[in-house]
């Protein structure tokens, strides 16, 4: 029984370790700059591995090797502050050495660099819109307030820097291909998550705060976009793409992205057209 | 504090050279009793007995029963879930009634079975007799905690009733959501969630003070802090957390429930819901998450820290040794019950709080593995050189230290903050919070049970039946969630209802989907032999002898077993040592039981405790 029990032990332990090395549920190939992401996430799995290792096979040897018998006692032992001692300085090592780099990239995660290119994303039950800065490179200011039909991102009218801004039609956002960009993540309504698995990057939007954070798209691809926070009924539907293109085709669809002044102008026009029509 | 324990070894050998004169009455000293006796409630009528009672022991039997059949709801809830998951071509759930058995599962299985059963359940049952008191300080509110727990438990079976039905917020119930139109049970149902909430803080906090004050005040004579058995410490330091982080999730339900009653905005920014422009305006969603995390976090340690007292008894015991380092296991304790208040906000990396909390979380949150990773080598190096029985005690001990030890390495991975990015809210969390502090104190309660059913019955579980149990739910559940994490480093979000095969996805993550659910529903199947040989054994056990396992501490010393009502007969046990001195060289037996007094074990060289 001893023997048996060991045995399976023991097979839990290796059987972990050829799950780990040879299934094919594995992470996605990055596509941004948080390889880092990535290699810290290696590096953990080296330490706290041989952990588990050593310690489940330390297990099963004594479950086989220190198996009952009547006449056997087991060692009177309560303390041994050396073993004690050394097993804590070999912990705390080990633990910094996770710590530092997980930090490093941390910090480089929430510094954005200051030539970043700012994209709004924009959440609601449920769905995605993003707008791009126009010329300006500034976004317009905004407030929930002023959304209606004709201004669906609340954009306030007397802020100069919003006229030149791209509001994106349909859920689908391009990026360019090696710059850095910052997403500025609004919501209007509950939180909500902007998570590309091949960016690694995450950060929930909150109603009232704009949030951010930034990656540099390191391979052109089509990635879906899923929403990572937990936000009603409709949360597991709450999807959109975002497509990193070569520059030719970026300014291809960037061209093709309305400004707000435009669209204003469109809708005066037709309020204009449909006035016409009542008067009449 | 090392010189002084050296020096009492060496005043310790210097009488057990002594052992050939005559033993005096002085080696057996014990100081005496500083209060008078306690005064009980006798009860008269059956209802007083059995259904009103005041006798912690009834009391214990009482919570553990109800967090039980609460729980085993929480289970049937996860089997409908996995199926939805795996299967979802079936198309039986909508995703509003997923979202709410996901909420409820959550929220059953971490408050109303975990909390409850490890303190109203083990609490009121060990407490009394383990420190040889004859109840708790406060039998009467013992009582009204009970009741106050099955009104909470009541109340939110009621919100399944209710128009909209249960809540569907998630069982970190964030607001907005929580209470906006796009979240099922928006209306009636996370009010009666927070009105249950409240009902359960309130009724624990009159179980709790009679923990602490019982632990305190009504030890036995001769138990010092320091001789408690580790259950104890565990009991007692979940109990203190447990009173100090309640309160914030009190403060978060009450101000939510003001948010949805009466229009204040202590949660509620400025916002629009499906199209609605809502009348709140200034609140601060991100509040309530520091409040509940205040309490959340706290809470895993609520339910971990009994698992790892009673789990440090069941291997000292069954190993026949004693628990290494027990001055350091009780430090370790104290120690990560502290700092488990610093550590909250890694919960929330990514919730858009000032992200250089960061630097701050993630420190703390690594340095609570050191004291927690010292509880593991002890934990193993007890085992080094025991006599270990392979009894189903000691086979979920082991189970514990496995899965535990999965658990608390992948909190590494979730603690240090860069690698918290990519997984957070996937799968991998799942299969972390579900391996440390699901699978790991669950295999610890079935354990506890097994080893305590003698004491509660009189008599033993079937071990046959006990072993096919424990090997289903071990090597089933590992299977259930080892393999989870790797659906989170796949990229699968967690609370989705449905999956699909997604793009990205590049291998299919439906098909460990169908292979995670079937081992659930096998898991799951298998408690009921473990209900079977619960029930079936209050009649048909083996007839179990006193003190079956041949412990040391005192709950198994009573004059009779089961114990009665007031525990000890005429008068409370003295106590002369720790529990742990197994296989001391010199004494007869392989245990010495903390009453045993000296001049009855002249010869052993036991050290002084």
């Amino acid at each position: 029984m001893p023997i048996t029990v060991a045995i399976v032990f023991l097979l839990i332990t290796v059987g972990s370790v050829v799950f780990h090395f040879w299934s094919p549920w594995w992470w996605t190939e990055v596509a941004s700059n948080w390889g880092g992401m990535d290699d810290t996430i290696i590096l953990t799995f080296w330490i706290t591995g041989f952990v588990f290792v050593v310690i489940c096979l330390f297990v099963s040897y004594c479950v086989w090797k220190f198996a009952y018998k009547k006449e056997r006692r087991a060692e009177y032992k309560p303390e041994d502050k050396k073993l004690e001692a050394r097993l804590t300085w070999i912990t705390t090592l080990g633990v910094a050495a996770l710590l530092a780099p997980g930090l490093v990239v941390w910090n480089s995660y929430v510094t954005v660099p200051e030539n970043a290119y700012k994209v709004e994303v924009f959440a609601y039950q449920w769905g995605w819109k993003y707008r791009l800065p126009g010329n300006d490179g500034i976004l317009g200011k905004t407030d929930i307030r002023y959304i209606n039909d004709e201004n669906p991102f609340g954009l306030i009218l007397e802020d100069p820097n919003g006229k030149d801004d791209r509001l994106v039609d349909g859920d689908e956002l391009h990026l360019l291909l090696d710059r850095p960009v910052k997403f500025e993540l609004r919501t209007i309504d509950v939180l909500h998550n902007f998570y590309v698995p091949q960016f690694r990057g995450k950060m929930d939007m909150v109603p009232g705060i704009i949030t951010y954070y930034w990656i540099t798209p390191t391979r052109t691809g089509d990635f879906e976009v899923l929403c990572a926070e937990y936000c009603g009924s409709g949360h597991y539907a709450m999807r959109g793409r975002v497509i990193v293109d070569k520059e030719q085709d970026y300014k291809k669809w960037e061209a093709k992205q309305i400004t707000f002044e435009k669209m204003l102008a469109k809708n005066k026009n037709n309020n204009n057209l449909q006035l016409a029509k009542s008067s009449k | 504090m090392s010189d002084e324990y050296e020096h009492k070894i060496e005043a310790k050998s210097d009488y057990v050279s002594d052992a050939s004169s005559v033993s005096t009455p002085d080696i057996d000293a014990v100081p005496e009793s500083e209060l008078p006796d306690q005064d009980l409630y006798h009860s008269h009528s059956w209802w007083t007995t059995y259904v009103f009672s005041q006798d912690a022991k009834y009391i214990g039997i009482q919570y553990a029963l109800t967090a039980i059949g609460t729980g085993l709801l929480g289970l049937v809830l996860s089997w409908i879930m996995r199926i939805q998951l795996a299967f979802p071509g079936l198309g039986w759930l909508e995703p509003a009634a997923y979202y709410q058995f996901v909420t409820m599962h959550g929220m059953i299985m971490v408050i109303y079975l975990l909390t409850a059963l490890f303190l109203g359940g083990f609490g009121n049952l060990l407490i009394p007799l383990m420190c040889g008191s004859r109840d708790m300080a406060f039998p009467y509110v013992n009582m009204l905690s009970y009741w106050a727990f099955v009104v909470a438990v009541l109340v939110l079976l009621a919100s399944f009733f209710v128009p909209g039905g249960p809540t569907g917020a998630g069982w970190t119930l964030y607001p907005p959501q929580a209470i906006t139109a796009g979240t099922p049970g928006s209306d009636m149902g996370i009010i009666l969630m927070l009105i249950s909430l409240i009902l359960f803080v309130a009724g624990f906090t009159m179980g709790g003070l009679n923990y602490i004050i019982t632990v305190l005040q009504l030890r036995a004579r001769g138990m010092t802090l320091m001789r408690l058995p580790l259950t104890i410490w565990g009991i007692f330091t979940a109990t203190v957390l447990a009173m100090l982080a309640f309160p914030a999730l009190l403060v978060g339900c009450l101000m939510m429930t003001l948010d949805s009653l009466i229009g204040t905005s202590f949660f509620m920014p400025a916002m629009v819901s499906l199209g609605e422009k809502l009348s709140y305006d200034g609140g601060s969603p991100i509040l309530f998450q520091h409040l509940f995390w205040f309490f959340g976090h706290p809470e895993v340690y609520i339910v971990a820290l009994p698992a790892f007292g009673i789990v440090s008894d069941l291997l000292s015991v069954h190993a026949r040794k004693t628990i290494f380092g027990y001055r350091m296991m009780v430090w370790a304790i104290v120690g990560i019950g502290a700092l488990s208040f610093f550590v909250w906000a890694h919960h929330m990396y990514v919730s858009g709080m000032n992200p250089w909390f960061g630097f701050f979380f993630a420190t703390t949150t690594l340095i609570i593995a050191v004291p927690t990773a010292i509880k593991v080598y002890n934990w193993i190096l007890t085992l080094w050189k025991g006599n270990i029985q392979l009894s189903l005690p000691m086979l979920f001990s082991l189970a514990f230290i496995v899965t535990f030890l999965n658990g608390g390495l992948t909190g590494l991975f979730l603690g240090n903050v860069t690698v918290d990015v990519p997984l957070s809210d996937t799968y991998f969390v799942v299969a972390h919070f579900h391996m440390v502090m699901g699978i790991a104190p669950i295999l610890v309660v079935f354990g506890a049970i097994y080893h305590w059913y003698p004491l509660i019955t009189g008599r033993m579980m079937d071990e046959t039946l006990g072993k096919i149990h424990f090997w289903i739910t071990f090597v089933g559940s590992y299977a259930i969630y080892f393999p989870m994490h790797y659906q989170g480093f796949v990229g699968v979000p967690r609370r989705y209802f449905e999956i699909y095969d997604s793009p990205y996805i590049e291998t299919s993550t439906l098909l460990l989907n169908q292979f995670i659910t079937i081992a659930a529903l096998i898991v799951g199947a298998a408690q009921l032999v473990f209900l079977y040989n619960l029930i079936t054994s209050v009649r048909l056990g083996k007839k179990a002898e006193k003190n079956p396992w041949k412990a040391n501490s005192l709950e198994w010393q009573t004059p009779q077993m089961p114990p009665e009502h007031g525990n000890w007969g005429k008068e409370t046990p003295k106590v002369y040592r720790w529990a742990y001195d197994f296989s001391v060289p010199g004494a007869k037996e392989d245990y010495i039981p903390q009453n045993q007094p000296p001049s009855e074990i002249i010869g052993a060289k036991v050290e002084k405790t």
